[in-house]
């Protein structure tokens, strides 16, 4: 049994910014251990002679020359924007979060 | 929150405690379009969401693909801080919820940077000084936010021409401990870009983004305190404050029983202090995994070899060759080194003109001409002055050979920089030469003495000084054209001999 605590889903909702009901967390907090029994599951098999891997396609070193191509217009850029102000896109102000500039 | 460090228990507190500092820096790397995607990097003074495309905007089903020149830059890099190329190289997901990144993820480099284990020494007050680099990667910027009121509801308004610009983040060691040897590190790496190419790194416009980690530690203690992450440094005299305002913050902080919190705090330019931004989050909060949608990247040695044999001189390398080769002082050397058009006059100068004196040639050139370049006195206001290599070498010939005073030379400097015309045609035109004629010098210096009896007996009641002066009188006297070494032994001469 994978034992995800409460804190554990609370910690979660709050990196992927859900605001989350009593219920809902509890309700989740079983989903997710019930997902992570799976996993529990797959790390039986002997992986030992086996390289991580993140591919499944033997590609690489795709790499494009560094050529301009034509962008969006100001238009269809923002065409699916829930919001618009002028040429920007609208969004709920949240502050304190996130890197701001990587 | 902590009380700003007051000035009263500000050194006691530093003598118990030495900093540890860990310096990040973002550079926009050169390239003509975006890290994964072809829009066009242009985009300063753009109209917002002008240049940005599917793969920039993070929507569904789109795939990056890799700009091979953004590769080369870090690869550059890499063997400018004598790192180690990784052979193949992978790209992870970096996930966070932030409206200013469209995915949800930023496409970066975790566990197989490009280059790896390099370092960089620099000159400071304190002597030559080593950081260790742990690693230098690419990843994409991010949007720019705007945090305003629309209708009474706060919003954020969103602009994406920034995102999937390529980004180079270059990672010390903790090696650091004083804000000093954190500012000169990060300008030398800022030289280093500029000289490579890579970046041109200007603080000022988000070119380079320079962060401090800075904790403090009880001095002899081995394990570090917990680091505050420092940022919004907008040049590199507020790196060098920021750093020294946080470290002073937190050894008062210990000093009183604060604990200090693993938190991320703005440097306020305005108030000169350091605050409280938000919380960090640590590092596995970031959940990185392997990107899929990026083959890895295997580094091949004639990749790597071609990039290596593009290298221009590194400013370390210049440096010495200039004080080694041409006897400049290291004050001489490194103002050249850190002016590219300077050091191209000077060795265009050095090659155009064979026997041209380099170090005199070297004060023309940090002297004349940085002056009237940086736009000072006589230069008609920072006129774009164009300077001839060869002009110059022939000008300062003339100044070595005796054929032209020092303060002409400067006049005629001072006309070719303006106007661009030859300089043996201007001294030709102005009439200049030297005179070096004991005789003729003599004539005047007499005239001089006779005329101002009050300098002369100020130096003879001890005012050495005087005689500057008098040196002074006789260039108005001759036009500028005595020989002012001469003057100054003559004049000497004299008023000593009549006491």
């Amino acid at each position: 049994m994978a034992t995800l605590s409460r804190a554990d889903v609370e910690h979660v909702a709050h990196l992927a910014r859900l605001g989350l009901t009593e219920e809902e967390l509890a309700r989740l907090e079983g989903q997710l251990n019930h997902i992570l029994d799976q996993y529990t599951i797959l790390t039986m098999l002997d992986t030992e002679h086996i390289p991580p891997t993140a591919q499944t396609i033997e590609l690489a070193n795709i790499l494009r020359d560094d050529v301009v191509t034509p962008s969006l217009t100001t238009d269809e850029a923002l065409s699916n924007a829930p919001e618009r102000s002028g040429d920007h896109f609208v969004v709920p102000a949240i502050l304190g979060g996130g890197e701001g500039g990587a | 929150m902590t009380a700003a460090p007051a000035a009263a228990g500000k050194s006691a507190a530093l003598e118990r405690y030495e900093a540890v500092i860990g310096i990040e820096i973002h550079c926009q790397l050169k390239t003509v379009s975006k890290m994964f995607c072809g829009c066009s990097t242009e985009i300063d003074g753009a109209a917002p969401n002008s240049h940005c495309c599917p793969v920039c905007l993070g929507l569904p089903g789109v795939l990056p693909t890799i700009n091979r020149t953004a590769v080369e830059w870090v690869l550059a890099t890499g063997f400018a801080i004598e790192a180690t190329v990784a052979p193949t190289t992978r790209w992870d997901r970096k996930n966070y919820f932030y409206p200013d990144l469209p995915k949800g993820y930023q496409i970066s480099q975790y566990q197989l940077p490009l280059a790896a284990n390099g370092r960089l020494t620099f000159d400071t007050s304190e002597g030559p000084f080593t950081v260790r680099v742990r690693r230098a990667h690419l990843e994409e910027d991010t949007g720019r936010l705007i945090h305003d009121e629309l209708g009474g509801r706060r919003v954020s308004l969103i602009d994406f021409n920034r995102s999937g610009m390529p980004l180079m983040e270059i990672v010390t060691e903790p090696d650091i401990r004083t804000a000093e040897q954190a500012r000169r590190y990060a300008e030398e790496l800022r030289l280093l870009m500029r000289t490579i190419g890579a970046s041109d790194a200007e603080m000022e416009n988000g070119q380079m983004r320079v962060e401090a980690n800075v904790s403090i530690r009880p001095r002899g203690q081995e394990s570090f305190g917990t680091r505050v992450e420092v940022k919004n440094m907008n040049s590199m005299r507020a790196v060098e404050r920021a750093i020294a305002y946080e470290i002073e913050r937190q050894a008062v902080a210990v000093d009183a029983g604060e604990t200090i919190h693993m938190e991320t705090r703005g440097w306020d330019e305005a108030r000169q202090s350091t605050y409280h931004m938000r919380p960090k989050e640590e590092e596995n909060d970031y959940r990185y995994f392997p990107e899929p949608d990026l083959p890895p990247l295997l580094t091949s040695p004639e990749w790597l070899a071609g990039i290596k044999a593009r290298l221009p001189e590194l400013p370390s390398v210049r440096r010495v060759r200039y004080r080694e080769a041409f006897g400049l002082s290291a004050y001489d050397a490194d103002v050249l080194v850190n002016d590219a058009a300077a050091a191209a006059l000077f060795e265009g100068a050095l090659a155009a003109g064979a026997g041209v004196p380099a170090k005199l040639l070297a004060n023309w050139v940090t002297g004349e001409y940085m002056r009237l370049a940086k736009g000072g006195e006589g230069s008609g206001g920072g006129a774009a002055g164009r300077v001839d290599a060869a002009e110059l070498a022939a000008l300062v010939k003339l100044v070595a050979g005796g054929a032209i005073s020092g303060t002409n030379a400067k006049e005629v400097f001072g006309e070719h920089f303006a106007s661009g015309a030859g300089v043996a045609s201007i001294v030709k035109a102005r009439g200049f030469r030297q005179i070096s004629d004991a005789g003729a010098l003599g004539a005047a210096i007499d005239q001089v003495l006779a005329a101002n009896p009050a300098a002369v007996a100020d130096y003879r009641a001890g005012k050495a000084a005087a005689v500057g002066f008098l040196v002074g009188q006789v260039m108005k006297a001759t036009r500028g054209q005595a020989n002012a070494g001469m003057v100054q032994t003559a004049l000497r001469e004299r008023l000593d001999k009549a006491e």
